[in-house]
């Protein structure tokens, strides 16, 4: 089993979801981040006075998922995520070492 | 006239000063919202209770003895006959029939529309000095202000002084009231200084983004609509055709001012920054008003959106020409009713106005700049000797709500546990 973790652009949500469901991911937990990365901040202006924005708003998926659908999950978020400019985001993938699911005490892949 | 036309032309007058005073008392809702968008969240109750405060001060002030300096006579043209006392009088019934239409409102109406004024020219200055300024300093200056420094000022131009002498020409005060209020608040922003972090060591120019853009919108808005009763309640009468079009005139030529500088400012803003600030264009509507004030009636319409636009530009760069000097203005209050009050002074002379002159109007212009800057200087001064003019460093950090009102304006936002 893997834990992947996406980093993506906010906007970008809703395609990455529809491509993940398509393949038959049955879950992920999607929050709202803050960071920065080669895209760095940026500035902006307020009444012709600078101010620099640090960390830009992102979101991060996390899923755990059996080994077989790592490779279609990660081809799903990368074509969905992608809009080929800078801070279009990362996948980190992860061994996960075992998986709960609470309401049954089921475990390991099956809980996935 | 028969003695019924006489009543009614009595009636509708001191109704219609009614009306346009009620109107420019709305501005302190204008000014309110306006400072409490463009100041931050943390800042905002204290804000809003200077504004509240400052309004019943004023009136409160104006009362006791601004009224009676202001319009209570000046033999020399200098100084008030008196200086205290409410000198509210309404003529009797007799004494209007025997005058023949020469006394058309009543006294207390005039009171009333006078009175909402000085409120306007106290609510300039919270805005310049927001966000680091203590309280209760602030109000005793108001005190001062709406009690003497105003009415002073006010009675040169309005109450027959040297100044309305001299043929200095300001319809509804871009002087009397608006570069009165951006002096004295120039004056408590010298000696206050800067907000922290507004302005590094190394010579940068922080922005300190406000937090309600809404409010700021809205508080545009108001002073917009208010501004209707503030120059067209300055005709000071509505009862006859030539006078009923003059005051159609000056609403006309009010609303195409703000127009020219709302338009004005966002292009220039939009060149000059590479976006759309809505601050600016909200600074710009102001500024139109601001500098048609001061002759909102001798305009055909186009001519008042040219004067109002002039300010629109004009009020940009002075914002941006204020932070390089390091004037720490948070709302642009200088910019707007000083900077451009001046230039709705000068202004009046390309009005057609016949009885304007240069001359006369710089010698408005420097004399309210100087008697209301120097005055204010002493009055802040002694007031920061006498109790201190500025919150400390950690007060100004986490915010004067807390420090100051002991409550936050927008507490969801701010993380209390519930």
């Amino acid at each position: 089993m893997k834990m992947i973790t996406a980093v993506v652009k906010p906007f970008k949500l809703d395609d990455v979801r529809e491509a993940l469901a398509a393949i038959g991911v049955q879950g992920v937990t999607v929050t709202e981040v803050k960071g920065f990365g080669r895209q760095k901040g940026h500035t902006e202006l307020y009444r012709g006075a600078e101010y620099v924005v640090d960390f830009l708003p992102k979101v991060k998926l996390e899923l755990a998922l059996a080994d077989d659908m790592v490779d279609g999950a990660i081809e799903a978020i990368t074509s969905a995520a992608q809009t080929g400019k800078i801070g279009d985001g990362k996948i980190f993938i992860s061994d996960l070492q075992d998986v709960i699911r609470i309401r049954t005490g089921e475990t390991g892949a099956e809980a996935v | 006239m028969s003695p019924d036309i006489i009543e009614v032309k009595y009636a509708l007058d001191t109704f219609y000063f009614l009306i346009t005073g009620a109107f420019v008392m709305w501005m302190a809702a204008g000014f309110a919202m306006l400072e409490a968008g463009l100041v931050r969240a943390k800042n905002t109750t204290e804000i809003l209770t200077k504004n509240v405060a400052l309004f019943a001060i004023a009136c409160t002030m104006y009362l006791l003895m601004g009224y009676t300096i202001m319009y209570g006579g000046s033999a020399g043209g200098i100084l008030p006959d008196a200086w205290f006392g409410n000198g509210i009088a309404n003529a009797t019934a007799e004494e209007v029939l025997a005058s023949n239409g020469d006394i058309y409102y009543s006294g207390a109406s005039d009171f009333f529309f006078q009175v909402v004024f000085v409120a306007t020219a106290m609510s300039i200055v919270s805005g310049a000095v927001a966000e680091r300024m203590k309280l209760w300093a602030f109000l005793v200056f108001a005190v001062v202000m709406t009690g003497f420094i105003y009415p002073m000022q006010g009675m040169w131009k309005w109450g027959g002084g040297f100044l309305d002498a001299a043929g200095f020409q300001d319809f509804a005060g871009s002087g009397v009231v608006h570069l009165c209020g951006a002096t004295a608040a120039l004056a408590g922003v010298l000696l206050l200084g800067p907000r922290k972090g507004k302005y590094t060591a190394d010579g940068r120019i922080n922005a300190i983004p406000g937090s309600n853009m809404p409010l700021a919108a809205l508080g545009m808005f108001i002073l917009w609509m208010g501004w209707f009763g503030f120059n067209g309640g300055s005709e000071l009468k509505v009862s006859d055709i030539g006078e009923a079009n003059a005051v159609a005139d000056v609403f006309v030529n009010t609303n195409a001012a703000a127009c020219g500088g709302l338009i004005a400012a966002l292009i220039v803003a939009h060149l000059v920054f590479g976006k759309a600030d809505l601050t600016m264009a909200v600074n710009g509507a102001l500024a139109g008003l601001v500098a048609i004030t001061a002759e909102p009636l001798n305009w055909g319409g186009i001519g008042a959106t040219i004067i109002g636009a002039v300010g629109g530009v004009l009020v940009v760069f002075a914002v941006i020409g204020m932070d390089k000097l390091k004037i720490d203005d948070p709302v642009g209050a200088i910019s707007v009713h000083g900077v451009v009050g001046i230039w709705g002074l000068l202004a009046v002379c390309f009005s057609g106005n016949e009885d304007v002159t240069l001359v006369g109007q710089l010698t408005g212009v420097g004399v309210i700049f100087v008697w209301v800057f120097v005055t204010s200087l002493i009055a802040w001064a002694i007031i920061k000797a006498a109790m201190g003019i500025r919150v400390g460093e950690q007060e100004e950090y986490e915010g004067v709500d807390m420090s100051e009102c002991g409550i936050e304006a927008y507490p969801e936002f701010t993380g209390s546990a519930k």
